[in-house]
């Protein structure tokens, strides 16, 4: 870890003009990340500037419908809190399939979205890693990438994205509320992280100083037809290696609308809106979500050892599905195993 | 209403200590101007250091000293003083010893500073450059250049083949054959080696080490850098888990002493979990397997051979192969077992060492086996069991692996298991219910103790054993009660420190007869020398008694012919005259028992595991674990032993996996992230049993040891289990979704053996 | 993995005032030392453990403020103000805290490095009021690695010390709506969500000036 200089922010304005002035700095909030990533030199921050004393720890029902999500409510009160329990409930299953309790009553709503990867080679200075130094190449494209994405990966990076809550996000369609140097601004969740391209050492949309503010979870809440699938190589504390989140608006056996995201896969949580039209007003069978999710990855590549994965998120997406429909009630596959 | 303790259950004597935070462990001794240190490693496999750039680490305020190979002088020339009691056959390795690197993530430089925080910053600035050589980490890629594993490695025997299991092979109509891999893994054991060194003067010091032999590490250190040994003091109370690698002592040890030496400070060296995959590892296997039997169930040939890891520069043996040669009743039986040199650290002893390697392969082969004569696998095991063991061709002094088939099958319900696998399904999850059987050593070695007993009758005991999480402080304090007829609370054991008598590696599950052997017999002595003073006193009617007519129970001497004539063992000191009895005592095996007999634990394991149709993802419903390992001295902490044993084989069975990237020759998922070790949520219902077993010959307690037999048979038991649930073979642990769905890109289970005639 | 030169700058000390175990601590610590370390080596308060330093084991686990976190991942100059328990502040005096009697009870434990931060774990899962099944305790207590494989021993402490907890408020229910109030100091050690009290003070003394 490199030495830095700690600074407590007592208010948001004062936190952005800290970190512009400060071109390496960076915002400390539950610190499971950074400080994670500066214990082996991947962050090397020469300024910390902790937003903990921010107001920004509350969560509030919005006037136009919705609900604020302070940017410093932790993860576990988030997942917690009764009208995220009650109205978004995806979001609820979502935070509580990640991390331990003890990292969500650190990690913050602000600071989830920003978690960087786990790509083994993006952690060990003995590899090349063009997320950690661009340029060097990627590692994991020819090496041991059980873990990494399939679908928008580029020939620079095949990381992903490791959150689950983001994956809730993205499929509830929330937005993000950024105060930045110059001024606030509002983003849809679909624009805050990005692809890697060529230029996979930047993880998102985000300008130098942009301080997430909160997140606003929309007026549609998505009561009922939900589920969240997370496969990974063990029941509990553990990245995904496929995660799927489902929103669903049912009228009866019928799709009214249809919300699905992927985690564990790409480089962002990953939808896909066109094919989500695919299942408007169909009734919600096995061959319908089969033909959905073989859509959603049709563009997938298998690099080798993350190659499973493009079959394994069919599956998980089928079963999402019709988790969801049914209302959490789980019906015998119909589907043999082999 | 006696004092007796063994075969009772009893709560940790250290249990208190364990939960309030009071144990000390090896970096938790606080010290006057402690320094601390921080190791810095190889980024690469293989090649040599061309220049090793300290400037800028040396130019931070707060670092004392970088110590690399360059300024590292003045050591022991000759190799041999590197040995330590586990070594292997070979060249030791030599930390910051030469420019050369031998292994990936090897040790090259250590950085001393005030703090933590500074050694760690100064350890970043360190400019390296290397000259790379190749390297080559790919066990599977190297088969075709394995060689003989050679003698070296104390315990090692090469296995015995017997018959002609090639020409049974061939004319056999039921056959199978198999290839079984499983991957390196690290011990990980919650706490990280660390060691805290204490400067006590020129040429002296106390090393507070995670190990479990401070014998071991006193010996080596002496050794190395030439302290006399009784100058080398090693301390070690409590262990954060070790399950074999804190057997040899490793580098932080070594790097910790020299800098303390050097510097004349006090210095604590605590490695990270990154680092805890830069040494020994359980090796990788790649193990082929054929078998035959005939229609009526009896093995007619065993064919095994085994291939495991090993360094460059040492040849790390396991006992692989051999378990197939004893643990069925078979003529014909070839086995094999070879290294394979890689560009890693050499491989140390892990949890039931090369008994868990081959009851993977050689048990999941005895289902596939049973399978394909259409036979209930227990049934199989059943008809080729061995009485006797089949290559030592002498009797077993105990095995009661029967009974364990009995009681297991009977508490799990393995009579109602239907024979066809995929007939078992709740909703989307296949139900599959497997077993296995394992074996393991149930060794001796000698060991010393030494008792004092005061006048206050409260007994001290100490050996310089450790306890590794196995309960020794409470069982030896419950033998020395016992033996002693005082109650728990009198007696306090004592344990990991060189100026206590002298005990063996805690390994091999031999602690508790070992150490427990030497506790009973200073006992004795004591008991002999109270007898003693109590037949000399005056007016008691003790007066003239033999040995042999006393007892003792509650704190009391008594006779056995008038149980009412007692006398406390305070009183019977004090009208002694004596202030304390000090009494030291060494057992060991019995060298004649071992020519007649052959002495082994025994376990049968059945599970249950529940396989996701459509995802293939598996979970361990259920585990009976039926164990005969002679007389169980505490069930309770016994029975935590077991269960930490299946746990052990649940995580290695679904999710253990030190993932070697052959570009680099490095493990990639060095962390508890990336590593898995089974959560919580992992682990479901878990019964244990004992089954008696009665044993006059293993050691004078009866016993034979519980730290490894409970694991052995897991692995398979589960295997089998998915078997059965799914129909697909898994012969690649770890069993990951992706190999049960047979979507794995390197699933090896392509080339089916036909399995259902 | 280089650090560039510009960090060369030792970080300042900053005073720092924490509450642990209801005592307060004024310290002068960089703010790169870690909670864990700052308990560990700097107020010999060794019980809370360091098994990884990157949260992924659970063994640092403290209550901060009566929650659970890992106190690897934070900063010390972070908690400022905030009231700290640790395993040393659990217990009341020479009572072993509901929790820590019922680990010895069950074996819940074998070499005990993962125990202090499973005790806390169990009493943050507690006061989160959001365990009421075995499976739910399971998913709770999957923060905290026992590498020597005790979980169902210690899911079995925590499901008695939890039946235990909800006899005594049933019982204290019942004693209220009786009009009968003398079991009020009933177990205080019992009661979740009390992060600090005046327990068994754990001072430097402690961690001792010498190694012996």
């Amino acid at each position: 870890m490199n030495s830095f200089s700690y600074i407590r922010a007592a208010d948001p304005a004062e936190a952005v003009s800290q970190l512009a002035q400060q071109s390496n700095g960076k915002f400390v909030a539950g610190g499971t990340n950074l400080f994670d990533l500066m214990k082996e030199n991947i962050e090397q921050p020469p300024y910390v500037i902790d937003i903990n004393r921010l107001d920004l720890a509350r969560i509030e029902p919005l006037p136009q419908g919705g609900l604020r999500l302070g940017a410093l409510v932790t993860n576990a009160d988030t997942a917690w809190n009764e009208l995220v329990e009650q109205n978004y409930p995806l979001l609820s299953k979502a935070i509580l399939a990640g991390a331990s309790p003890q990292l969500r009553n650190m990690a913050t709503n602000g600071g989830n979205p920003l978690q960087r990867t786990r790509c083994y080679y993006f952690y060990d200075h003995a590899t090349p890693c063009n997320k950690r130094e661009p340029g060097t190449g990627c590692s994991a494209l020819n090496g041991f990438n059980r873990i990494h994405a399939i679908l928008g990966t580029s020939e620079h990076c095949i990381a992903t994205h490791p959150s689950d809550m983001c994956v809730a996000l993205r499929a509830l369609g929330a937005r993000v509320n950024i105060k930045g140097v110059n001024g606030e601004r509002t983003i849809d969740f679909a624009d805050l992280h990005r692809l890697p391209g060529d230029a996979p050492h930047l993880d998102n949309n985000l300008e130098h100083g942009d301080l997430i503010t909160s997140i606003d979870l929309p007026e549609k809440q998505f009561k009922t037809n939900v589920a969240y699938l997370k496969l990974r190589d063990r029941q509990s504390y553990a990245f995904a290696l496929v995660s799927v989140a489902v929103a669903l608006e049912m009228n009866g056996d019928q799709i009214l609308e249809a919300r699905v995201a992927l985690g564990g896969v790409a480089h962002k949580p990953w939808r896909d809106e066109a094919a989500e039209e695919q299942l408007k007003g169909q009734p919600a069978t096995a061959d319908h979500f089969k033909a959905f999710a073989d859509t959603v990855l049709s563009g997938a590549i298998g690099y080798g050892h993350n190659t499973f994965k493009i079959e394994l998120a069919k599956r998980a997406i089928v079963r999402a599905l019709t988790t969801a429909a049914a209302q959490s009630v789980e019906e015998p596959s119909s589907q043999p195993l082999v | 209403m006696n004092t007796k303790y063994t075969g009772q259950s009893a709560s940790r004597v250290d249990g208190p200590l364990k939960v309030t935070g009071k144990a000390k462990y090896a970096a938790e001794f606080a010290a006057d101007g402690l320094l601390y240190g921080y190791v810095l490693n190889s980024n690469i496999a293989s090649g040599e250091i061309l220049s090793i750039d300290t400037t800028a680490a040396m130019g931070i305020k707060g670092v004392i000293s970088v110590f690399t190979h360059e300024n590292v002088e003045d050591l022991t020339w000759f190799n041999i003083k590197y040995k330590d009691m586990d070594s292997t056959a070979g060249t030791p390795f030599r930390p910051l010893g030469s420019n050369k690197i031998l292994f990936s993530m090897q040790p090259i430089g250590l950085v001393v500073a005030e703090s933590f925080e500074i050694a760690r910053l100064a350890a970043s600035l360190i400019e390296i450059s290397y000259k790379e050589y190749p390297h080559v980490t790919n066990l599977q890629g190297e088969l075709d250049h394995s060689k003989e594993a050679p003698m070296g490695k104390i315990g090692y025997v090469q296995p015995k083949s017997r018959g002609n299991a090639e020409k049974a092979y061939r004319k056999a109509e039921y056959k199978i054959q198999g290839e079984y891999v499983h991957a390196a893994e690290h011990h990980n054991p919650l706490e990280m080696l660390a060691t805290t060194a204490i400067w006590e003067e020129e040429g002296k010091i106390t090393l507070y080490d995670k190990t479990q032999g401070v014998s071991n590490v006193q010996m080596y250190i002496s050794n190395v850098f030439g302290l006399k040994m009784e100058n080398v003091r090693v301390v070690s109370p409590f262990v954060g888990g070790a399950f074999g690698i804190g057997l040899r002592p490793k580098y932080n040890v070594f790097l910790a002493t020299l800098a303390s030496l050097e510097l004349r400070r006090n210095i604590r060296l605590v490695l990270t979990r990154q680092q805890m995959f830069s040494f020994g590892h359980r090796p990788g296997s790649v193990q082929r397997i054929a078998m035959s039997a005939d229609l009526n169930g009896k093995l007619t040939s065993i064919q095994h051979a085994a291939f495991g890891e090993t360094s460059t520069y040492e040849d790390y043996t396991e006992i692989v192969a051999n378990w197939s040669g004893t643990m069925y009743n078979c003529e014909n039986v070839k086995l094999k077992y070879e290294l394979v040199k890689l560009n890693v650290a050499t491989p140390t002893d892990m949890r039931a060492p090369g008994a868990v390697t081959s009851a993977h392969a050689f048990e999941s082969a005895i289902d596939e086996m049973a399978y394909a004569i259409k036979m209930d696998p227990l049934e199989f095991r059943r008809i080729n069991y061995a009485e006797e063991d089949q290559v030592e061709k002498k009797p077993y002094s105990s095995k009661e692996l029967r009974a364990c088939y009995d009681q297991g099958a009977a508490k799990f319900g393995w009579e109602n298991r239907p024979l066809e696998p995929q007939s078992m399904r709740e909703g989307n999850q296949l139900v599959g219910w497997g077993m296995a059987n394992g074996a393991w050593d149930a060794l001796m070695m000698p060991a010393k103790a030494q008792a004092i007993l005061s006048a206050d009758g409260k007994l001290i005991l100490s050996s310089g054993t450790s306890d590794i999480g196995t309960g020794t402080y409470t069982i030896m304090t419950q033998i020395g009660a016992e033996t002693l007829g005082l109650g728990l609370d009198d007696v306090t054991f004592q344990l990991g420190d060189t100026h206590m008598p002298m005990a063996p590696l805690e390994g091999g599950s031999w602690t508790a007869a070992s150490v427990g052997s030497a506790v009973k017999a200073v006992c004795e002595e004591v008991k002999t020398k109270l007898f003693e003073m109590a037949s000399k006193l005056k007016d008691t009617p003790f007066k003239r008694a033999k040995i042999k007519d006393f007892a003792v129970d509650h704190g009391h001497i008594s006779l056995l012919s008038n149980p009412s004539a007692r006398l406390s063992i305070v009183d019977v000191m004090r009208l002694s005259g004596v202030n304390s009895i000090l009494e030291t005592a060494m057992s060991g095996p019995d060298p004649k028992a071992k020519k007649t007999h052959s002495f082994n634990s025994h376990a049968a394991v059945f599970a249950e595991v529940k396989v996701d149709a459509d995802l293939g993802t598996v979970v361990v419903t259920r585990v009976v674990c039926a164990v005969a390992a002679g007389k169980i001295l505490n069930p309770k902490t016994a029975g935590s032993q077991i269960l930490g044993s299946v746990v052990w084989g649940i995580s290695k069975a679904l999710e253990e996996e030190s993932v070697l990237d052959n570009e680099f020759g490095r493990f990639m998922n060095h962390s508890l992230a990336e590593y898995h070790v089974a959560v919580n949520k992992d682990i479901n219902e878990i019964d244990v049993i004992f089954v008696e077993e009665h044993d006059d010959l293993v050691n004078p307690l009866g016993i034979k040891g519980v730290g490894e037999i409970g694991i052995v048979a897991v692995a398979p038991a589960i295997a089998n289990a998915v078997f059965h649930a799914t129909g697909v073979r898994v012969r690649n642990l770890p069993i990951t979704m992706d190999k049960v769905l047979q979507i794995a890109e390197e699933d090896k289970n392509q080339e089916e053996v036909p399995l259902l005639k | 993995m280089k650090n560039s030169v510009q960090n060369l700058q030792l970080p300042e000390s900053i005073p720092v005032s924490l509450n642990v175990n209801g005592q307060q601590h004024n310290l002068s610590l960089q703010p790169w030392v870690s909670l864990l370390d700052t308990l560990r080596e700097h107020l010999h308060l060794t019980g809370t453990k360091k098994g990884c330093d990157h949260g992924q084991c659970g063994a640092c686990t403290v209550l901060v403020d009566g929650k659970r976190i890992n106190s690897c991942l934070t900063m010390a100059v972070m908690k400022e103000g905030s009231e700290i328990v640790t395993i040393e502040g659990i217990a009341h005096g020479d009572t072993l805290h509901p929790l820590q009697q019922a680990f010895i009870e069950h074996d819940a434990f074998q070499c005990g490095y993962c125990t202090p931060g499973q005790i806390c774990s169990a009493i943050g899962l507690m006061n989160e009021g959001k365990a009421n099944t075995l499976d739910d305790v399971k998913e709770l207590m999957s923060g905290n690695i026992c590498r020597c494989g005790a979980y169902t021993h210690i899911n079995e402490a925590i499901m008695q010390v939890k039946e235990q907890e909800a006899e005594a408020a049933i019982l204290l229910k019942n004693t209220e709506a009786s009009g009968l109030h003398e079991v009020s100091e009933r177990d205080e050690t019992s009661v979740p969500g009390a992060p600090a009290r005046e327990a068994e003070l754990v001072t430097e003394a402690e961690g001792g000036a010498s190694h012996e």
